[in-house]
């Protein structure tokens, strides 16, 4: 699904923010990414989400590299990879609907048959009367439900979330957690970074990656060369 | 297409405001001026081209022989052979009256009746226009026969004394050309920056659109259509004004009838090609606008 194979990542002329990261992320499993402020994961994150190529290294994902993949094969890739932001980035002058039914929008999927999928959504995340508000009239919890929403509308094959429950009380947090499980028991492959250990807990079979200053910690190696999943 | 189709819940991913503020207003400009300088090349080139035309083969034949009598004979007897000869498509003698009325705007006899203007030893013209052809060679035969039917005539090609004037008409048609293609640069120039700037105002939208898969086409789309919508308003509006200018001009104009005014027209190709200005100038914007959004997101991952 995902390999990375000694990547590293600098910004300039700076030393490396992220220096032999190394793992190999098996389709339909569940992982939480770990580590103190700064350690990287946001980094770590975007070369996942196609948003940073890596300064040297391997990345595979889909069975193809994307280090010297061409810039216009990107986009199809990216409608196969969900994103949670840390800071939502919902697009202000949309609607909460609108919001959720971009990656659909932009996929070229019909009106018709988008209208069921966002209608769904919205209702799960309890904002089906908030339908039309906009974001700037949306509490930061709402806010989160929508751009949670936004990424799995389209039942990606890679899920990433960082920090997706930081903005939402405890219950929301597991109902999240809980659409999360259900979209990977559906095998789509998640990933989620957060400093909430409790979180981490409730998740059976959830594998953790932790990243300390730029380097992946993998003592036993799991990570790089994971068993066969029968 | 000239201004792409974006389907209408695509278009709301732009925030319903105009993008460009001034965008039109400074279009609208460009294209009044642009189509005033058009116009004013377009009239020129054909004032010149029909002043030289009209120059290019003629000649004037000045009979000065002293005798009145014997003069108008040489002048009848010249425009009669003339006429005959292949090398000539038209011989007309300018009649004395006519000749008196050109000098009585300077003498002040509006009849040519002026008793000074009478007394003057007003020399007999002959106008000959020649065939196409060597022209050299036609001035030399004519010259042949002018010694032969009134010697001491002379002949003056009008090319001696208006060329400068057609040439100094051509250069103006060059010089509101070189306008025009200006013009059409600095529109260029605007669109490129409202591009540029529209693509820093929606930076945001823009990354996030990327990071869900979006193609740069699709965002190109996007941008593209409302830059062109917003040049279009601008250029309808600078069209509307150019034109009202040319038809005031033009109604003033067609009451001109005298000199070399009466040459500079638009001429229906002349009319047609400023009409085309407007489209293509709506087209142009488009594909600068697209070229500059797709290489500016080229730079993006």
């Amino acid at each position: 699904m995902v390999e990375f194979d000694s990547v590293g990542l600098r910004y300039g002329p700076d030393a490396e923010i992220l220096s032999d990261i190394s793992f190999n992320l098996q389709p339909g499993s569940f992982y939480f990414l770990t580590g103190p402020s700064g350690a990287g994961k946001t980094s770590l994150l975007k070369m996942l989400y196609l948003a940073q190529r890596p300064s040297r290294g391997i990345v595979r994902l889909f069975g193809e590299d994307l280090v010297s993949m061409p810039r216009h094969r990107l986009p199809g890739f990216r409608r196969r990879i969900g994103v949670v932001f840390q800071d939502f980035r919902l697009i202000p002058h949309l609607s909460a609907r609108d919001n959720i039914a971009l990656p659909l929008r932009i996929a070229g999927v019909s009106e018709e048959d988008l209208a069921g999928p966002v209608g769904e959504m919205l209702s799960w995340i309890g904002l089906s009367e908030r339908a039309e508000a906009r974001p700037a009239t949306l509490s930061g919890g709402e806010q989160q439900r929508v751009a949670i929403a936004r990424a799995v509308i389209a039942r990606p094959q890679l899920l990433v979330a960082d920090e997706p429950t930081g903005n939402v009380d405890p219950d929301m947090a597991m109902r999240l957690l809980g659409l999360f499980e259900a979209l990977n028991r559906l095998g789509t492959t998640v990933v989620v970074a957060t400093h909430d250990i409790h979180l981490i807990s409730r998740i059976d079979n959830a594998q953790m990656m932790r990243l300390e200053k730029g380097r992946l910690a993998d003592p036993t190696g799991a990570l790089r060369y994971p068993p066969n999943r029968a | 297409m000239i201004i792409p189709r974006v389907p209408i819940q695509h278009r709301r991913l732009l925030p319903d405001r105009r993008l460009s503020g001034p965008t039109p207003w400074v279009i609208a400009i460009l294209m009044m001026l642009t189509l005033l300088a058009a116009a004013a090349g377009i009239g020129l080139a054909r004032s010149a081209n029909a002043i030289g035309d009209a120059i290019a083969g003629r000649v004037t034949v000045q009979i000065v022989t002293p005798n009145p009598v014997t003069r108008a004979e040489q002048a009848l007897a010249l425009r009669r052979a003339a006429a005959t000869e292949p090398y000539v498509r038209a011989a007309r003698a300018v009649e004395p009256a006519e000749l008196l009325a050109t000098l009585g705007q300077w003498f002040g006899g509006e009849n040519g009746d002026d008793p000074v203007l009478k007394s003057l030893p007003l020399p007999a013209l002959v106008d000959v226009d020649f065939v196409g052809g060597e022209r050299a060679r036609q001035l030399e035969q004519l010259r042949a026969l002018v010694a032969e039917i009134a010697p001491g005539a002379r002949i003056i090609p009008h090319a001696e004394w208006l060329g400068p004037v057609a040439r100094l008409i051509r250069s103006l048609a060059w010089v509101a050309g070189a306008l025009v293609v200006l013009m059409v640069l600095a529109s260029a120039a605007v669109v490129i920056m409202t591009a540029r700037a529209a693509l820093g105002t929606h930076y945001a939208t823009i990354e996030m659109l990327h990071l869900i898969g979006a193609t740069d086409r699709q965002i190109a789309r996007l941008f593209q259509r409302r830059i062109a919508i917003d040049t279009a308003y601008g250029i309808a509006l600078g069209t509307a004004v150019a034109a009202a200018i040319l038809l005031l001009i033009g109604w003033q104009w067609a009451r001109v009838t005298a000199g070399l005014a009466a040459t500079a027209s638009l001429g229906a190709t002349g009319w047609a090609l400023l009409l085309a200005l407007p489209l293509l100038a709506i087209a142009l914007a488009a594909l600068t606008a697209r070229q500059t959004l797709l290489a500016a997101l080229k730079k993006i991952l």
